[in-house]
């Protein structure tokens, strides 16, 4: 093969999934970020909020190579991906699974045939009838009935275009699962339900879940740790109890404003 | 890295028959290991103690072969079991896309549908072009509603941005039409006649003609893009429930400028025609452009003039009222964006090329030819 190597991926790796240290982002004079650090642990699943425009989604895309930082460095399974080719990092990208903010689904596609993008794409010679298979069962592992999965997205509701973006997102079977505002735009019940999956996929798959939300009831319910991302950095990362102790003002508006106190659990 | 999974096909000494795994049970080490399993039966165990890692695709692929087998899953541990168990809770669906009807009814469908929405279209377009007549009527009784700057805003546009491209195409048609006309006529030593044939056929029908097709193309488009872009996003939902009819605000500053700025352009393009045919002549057949531009005034009747600057306006509403009618069918998704900006160049060609067929008849039938 011509080209670059691509770099192999470790599976045997036990350190931080996601480390990010020292990362700069700006948009022409707007710095975005600014000297920010991270680390996200095997299997937890990481909230990451902030008011809008401190640059949440803007770290997402840092960390899965679609927005180049200025500088810092960005390792995920232990391998600095940032200033490498798409051929490099390819089996580090096979790894990790995206849901964007509105689904991102191939509109021209069926659901089921979404699922096999990813599928066809990283393994060409994989049997076309097992090749169904899997799609038709990850539509199903997403919460979408079965009969979803010969429909086009212009044909769902938003909560299960999101279900569908999630198939999408597991095709591969991945280790780390990047979730951008999940259940934004859902009913709450829908929204509930969409916890309950996002944490079941955890627990079964073994998932490592890193979380945009806005949603305080998402943040209590099934995220291990908390982001707080503010003053272009993360400002503090914990459980909510400890972030609670810390006397920062945006953290004690964000949880104990009246939102934040409706959603938090009674005890 | 992955070890490429594979499995081997034994009979221990109770003579039951057990498939052997080895390897790991991956997405990106089965290999051809599922076509392998299809040509394996009456199977009794299939054995995991030997496998490495497995994720929920090898935990589909055994729990589907021990499901059509009716084998029993032995082996595993903790952690592929409840892979195992957590794809088998799940009821797969039947099919990737919607079933394919039989060829036949497809194509006699297909027939059926492209009449209905030609005939649709044609209905859809007269009753849109009914409601921005009716709503220009309106804006004339209250004045005080015409956008200006939004009419303006589109003249820039769709007028004086094209200037530049259809000076160019003109020029260069011009000295082309006196280039193949001067070829042609000096066989019969006729080639002064270039001059008339430039200037007739300019003045009358290509300058026009091609200006409309360069706007069916640089605006009509445009405009089909634009207005299903808003309709996607939902703006002119948004628009509607404040009270503002898009008609009015979207649809007839379009139409108003294409309808103004046709004219000015057709007659600029011939204009420019005539300019190269002159130039070539000049350089070609020796007539000095003096020479030449009071020819054309002897051998071009003034009608020439009226026809191509009646035509043009006529053009400019069919352009208009099709890119928006277009944009404004526009439903569901991005690509619907594309095919209707598409239909809306080609049906607004078609139209005026048409309807040019049918001027052609009926000014020579008014005595003006």
């Amino acid at each position: 093969m011509l080209g670059p190597k691509p770099i192999e991926y470790n599976r045997n790796y036990d350190g931080p999934i996601i480390c990010v240290k020292g990362l700069r982002n700006s948009f022409g004079d707007q710095v975005v970020h600014e000297d920010l650090d991270l680390d996200v642990q095997r299997g937890e699943i990481i909230g990451v909020v902030g008011g809008s425009g401190t640059g949440k989604s803007v770290l997402m895309r840092s960390i899965i190579g679609l927005q180049a930082p200025d500088e810092g460095e960005i390792k995920v399974f232990g391998e600095e991906i940032r200033g490498k080719s798409d051929a490099e990092t390819i089996e580090i990208r096979k790894r990790w699974g995206v849901l964007f903010q509105g689904g991102a689904l191939f509109s021209t596609l069926t659901v089921a045939e979404n699922v096999m993008v990813p599928i066809r794409e990283f393994y060409p010679k994989m049997d076309r009838d097992f090749r169904r298979e899997v799609a038709k069962y990850k539509v199903c592992l997403s919460g979408l009935p079965p009969d979803a999965a010969p429909k086009y997205p212009s044909e769902l509701s938003g909560g299960m275009k999101k279900r569908a973006g999630i198939a999408r997102a597991l095709a591969m079977d991945p280790e780390l699962l990047f979730l951008d505002e999940p259940t934004a735009g859902l009913d709450p019940i829908g929204a509930a339900a969409f916890d309950n999956l996002t944490k079941e996929l955890q627990q079964t798959l073994g998932l490592t879940v890193f979380l945009i939300t806005h949603d305080l009831d998402t943040l209590h319910a099934i995220c291990d740790r908390v982001a707080v991302l503010a003053d272009k950095k993360v400002i503090a990362v914990g459980t909510i109890p400890e972030l609670l102790a810390l006397d920062h003002p945006w953290i004690q508006e964000y949880f104990n404003g009246p939102r934040g106190r409706m959603a938090a659990p009674q005890s | 890295m992955t070890i490429t999974s594979d499995f081997v096909h034994e009979t221990d000494e109770n003579g039951a028959e057990i498939l052997r795994f080895s390897g790991d049970l991956s997405i990106g080490s089965l290999d051809d290991m599922p076509e392998r399993l299809r040509d394996c039966h009456s199977v009794d165990k299939l054995d995991l103690c030997d496998i490495g890692y497995m994720d929920t695709v090898g935990a589909w692929l055994i729990h589907r072969t021990a499901r059509d087998m009716e084998a029993e899953i032995v082996g595993g541990d903790d952690e592929a079991n409840r892979l195992i168990k957590a794809v088998g809770d799940v009821d797969p669906a039947s099919e990737v896309r919607p079933d394919p009807p039989n060829p036949i009814i497809r194509i006699l469908g297909d027939i059926g549908e492209a009449t209905s929405l030609a005939f649709s279209t044609l209905f859809g377009l007269i009753s849109f072009l009914g409601a921005v007549v009716a709503s220009f009527f309106s804006l004339l009784l209250h004045p005080g509603r015409i956008r200006w700057n939004a009419v303006i805003q589109r003249f820039d546009v769709v007028g004086v941005r094209a200037l530049g491209i259809i000076g160019l195409m003109s020029f260069l048609i011009g000295l082309v039409i006196a280039q193949q006309g001067a070829v042609q006529l000096r066989q019969f030593g006729a080639e002064v006649f270039t001059v008339n044939l430039v200037g007739r056929l300019t003045l009358r029908e290509l300058g026009v003609l091609m200006t409309a097709i360069m706007v069916a193309g640089r605006s009509g488009s445009a405009f089909a893009a634009q207005l299903g872009t808003m309709k996607l996003t939902e703006e002119i939902d948004a628009m509607r429930t404040i009270g503002v009819s898009p008609t009015e605000a979207l649809v007839l500053p379009r139409v108003l400028a294409a309808v103004l700025m046709l004219p000015l352009l057709g007659f600029y393009a011939s204009i420019m025609a005539i300019i190269g045919g002159g130039l070539l002549s000049w350089i070609e057949l020796d007539i000095p452009p003096g020479t030449f531009f009071s020819r054309i005034r002897e051998v071009v009747p003034i009608t020439d003039v009226y026809v191509g600057l009646v035509k043009a306006p006529v053009f400019g509403l069919i352009i208009a009222v099709t890119g928006c009618y277009q944009g404004m069918q526009v439903e569901g998704n991005a690509e619907e964006v594309g095919k209707r900006t598409t239909a809306a160049v080609v049906q607004a060609i078609f139209l005026v090329i048409v309807l040019d067929a049918f001027f052609a008849v009926f000014f020579t039938w008014i005595g003006w030819s």
